[in-house]
């Protein structure tokens, strides 16, 4: 605003120097994105060309990059190839049946939590927290024992109940910073107009509450879904075998068909990378129990 | 909020509420760490049958293992040297992520795949790459004429290391850059413009201003990340099944091995045990840092 040409002119090169400058730099980085995307992206890449080589090509010495032919039907053969239904069938049952329960629990818990106080409320917050960071990794003979005692090894019920247990904490987190955030005024004019405790939660509370619901069975379904270490332990019969213990199983061959085994590695993934993408705004709020927003 | 204006309710009025949780966390959750521990005292057969009490016998076995002074040292280098490196690389990582440049989205996207993607399956495609016969890593090396002939690098317990610890930093990112990035974007805009200095002060600028604010999201990430690696279980059974031998073993998968393989339930609950009490360190460093209560009544 200083008024005189000169000094106009100065600055507004000066701008037009930084704008390139920034322009530079955005291209710049924007390059090295580029390169660290490819660096996170290689190893399923790598799967893609695998699962994409015809069987003759996969004993191939020395390998090549590229499939000689690209077979997509390697996509669908790998159900004639390996057990993968049977694989898919067992983790579909598992994780959704954890879902279910998993909700069944921290629903109302989450839900109770957020709108009331009540004796031993720190107590039972704590016990939740430090569930989230006891991984059944560390439990695993105290769990293959109990489970041999309630004769759950080798059923799809053992594997339910540890999962929607070790899963809680992120869910009741979640549900109830959900829950938080409605209106306390909305519940209360509900009750004036004369719902009781039980269909104000049912009709007001939990449909507002939807997004959090929705985010907690994503949750809870992936990580159910990835589960290795139990059903490894638990589940020997390949009946009721996960696809991540089956298909590890396949890689202790002599001969490793690499590419009906990453075929169905990806069909197995793709969904779930989808669905964990969407809720990534609220991943990191939840594992670290509110500690980073 | 709405907590201060009601009264302290009575537990019992929670019960209905809470208790499934409670019965699912002390069913599933207490009752198997409290068995964990009654094992570590008793004197197993190698059936599994119980054959009485038999005081520190199974910690004394433990001590006298010839692999376990290997394995608690291998496993301090995995839990200092993936956690240390994550972080390293994860601060420019989140800074990226949170930088206005084309394709962020893509960025953003694929860095989170490992972390969503089976940790099973992710392992079995770097144990593919790294095959001695087929594998990717190998055909790379020989094209660029670094090797002659195609080596096995997980067959050598020094290199197949080296790689549990690549691929464990791998798998590690994704978390720990997306608590950093949560941490630079609750950062508000200006204070990040005031840091914005031309020139050398930039980085001044950087490690005075912006660094010391994101301390709690690099306390918070390295504590629950270190839990995470140390529970890590797929990576490296995966990988090498903690071979050769016991080589590659981090005290996770030997209790595991010595569980069963050997059908050893008292020495390894005596090692579990030991796990369990490392976890419960990082715990009680997490509480304190999260200040849990406080943020509770936000």
């Amino acid at each position: 605003m200083e008024g005189t040409g000169q000094g106009m002119k100065l600055r507004a090169r000066g701008q037009v120097s930084v704008k390139r400058r920034m322009k530079k730099s955005k291209l710049f980085f924007s390059f090295i994105g580029f390169f660290v995307s490819f660096g996170f992206l290689f190893p399923y890449i790598a799967m893609f060309l695998i699962a994409l080589k015809p069987k003759s090509d996969i004993s191939d010495m020395p390998p090549t990059y590229l499939p000689k032919t690209w077979v997509w039907a390697n996509f669908i053969n790998v159900f004639h190839e390996l057990p993968f239904a049977m694989y898919l069938r067992n983790t579909v049952i598992i994780s959704l049946s954890t879902m279910v329960l998993g909700l069944l629990v921290s629903v109302p818990a989450g839900y109770y939590l957020a709108r009331n106080n009540f004796r031993g409320r720190s107590a039972f917050m704590l016990i939740v927290l430090v569930t989230q960071m006891f991984a059944p990794t560390t439990l695993l003979i105290g769990i293959y024992r109990e489970m041999t005692k309630l004769h759950l090894l080798n059923s799809y019920l053992g594997l339910i109940l540890i999962n929607t247990a070790f899963n809680l904490a992120f869910s009741i987190w979640i549900l109830s910073s959900f829950f938080k955030s409605i209106p306390l005024e909305i519940e209360e004019a509900a009750a004036i107009d004369g719902c009781s405790r039980w269909q104000t939660f049912r009709k007001i509370s939990l449909p507002l509450a939807l997004p959090g619901i929705v985010t907690t069975s994503i949750f809870i379904f992936i990580a159910a879904w990835n589960e290795y270490v139990v059903a490894y332990t638990l589940a020997q019969s390949p009946t009721v075998q996960p696809f991540s213990v089956g298909l590890a199983l396949l890689t202790g061959y002599y001969e490793i068909q690499w590419n009906y085994l990453f075929a169905g590695s990806l069909i197995a993934i793709i969904p779930v990378i989808i669905l964990f993408s969407s809720i990534q705004k609220y991943l990191v709020s939840g594992l670290t129990a509110g500690s980073v927003k | 909020m709405g907590i201060q204006r009601q009264s302290k309710k009575s537990s019992l009025d929670a019960l209905p509420w809470i208790g499934g949780s409670l019965l699912l966390i002390f069913a599933f959750v207490f009752w198997p760490t409290i068995e964990m521990f009654t094992l570590s005292f008793r004197k197993i057969d190698m059936t599994g049958q119980i054959k009485g009490w038999y005081g520190f016998e199974n910690y004394r076995s433990l001590f006298d293992n010839s692999d376990i002074s290997g394995t608690l040292t291998r496993t301090a280098i995995w839990l200092l040297v993936v956690v240390f490196a994550t972080i390293v690389i994860s601060l420019p990582l989140a800074q990226l992520m949170n930088m206005k440049i084309i394709g962020l989205k893509v960025l953003r996207f694929s860095v989170i795949v490992p972390w969503a993607a089976s940790l099973v399956i992710t392992t079995t495609s770097w144990k593919w790459i790294l095959d001695a016969f087929h594998g990717l890593a190998n055909l790379i090396l020989q094209d660029l004429h670094i090797i002659k002939e195609p080596i096995d690098m997980l067959a050598d317990p020094k290199s197949a290391f080296t790689w549990l610890l690549i691929v464990g930093v791998f798998v590690s990112l994704p978390f720990t850059s997306f608590v950093l990035l949560a941490g630079l974007q609750s950062i508000p805009s200006e204070i990040l413009e005031a840091a914005k200095v031309d020139g050398a002060d930039a980085w001044k600028g950087y490690w005075t201003i912006i660094f010391p604010l994101l301390r709690p999201s690099f306390l918070v990430a390295a504590v629950i990340n270190s839990v995470y690696v140390f529970n890590s279980f797929p990576v490296i059974w995966v990988l090498t099944q903690g071979g050769p031998g016991y080589e590659t073993d981090t005290t996770t998968t030997f209790a595991y091995k010595i569980a069963f393989r050997d059908q050893d339930i008292g020495q390894a609950s005596s090692l579990a045990v030991g796990n369990f009490l490392v976890i419960f360190i990082f715990i009680m460093f997490f509480l304190k840092l999260s200040k849990w209560k406080e943020l509770d009544r936000e």
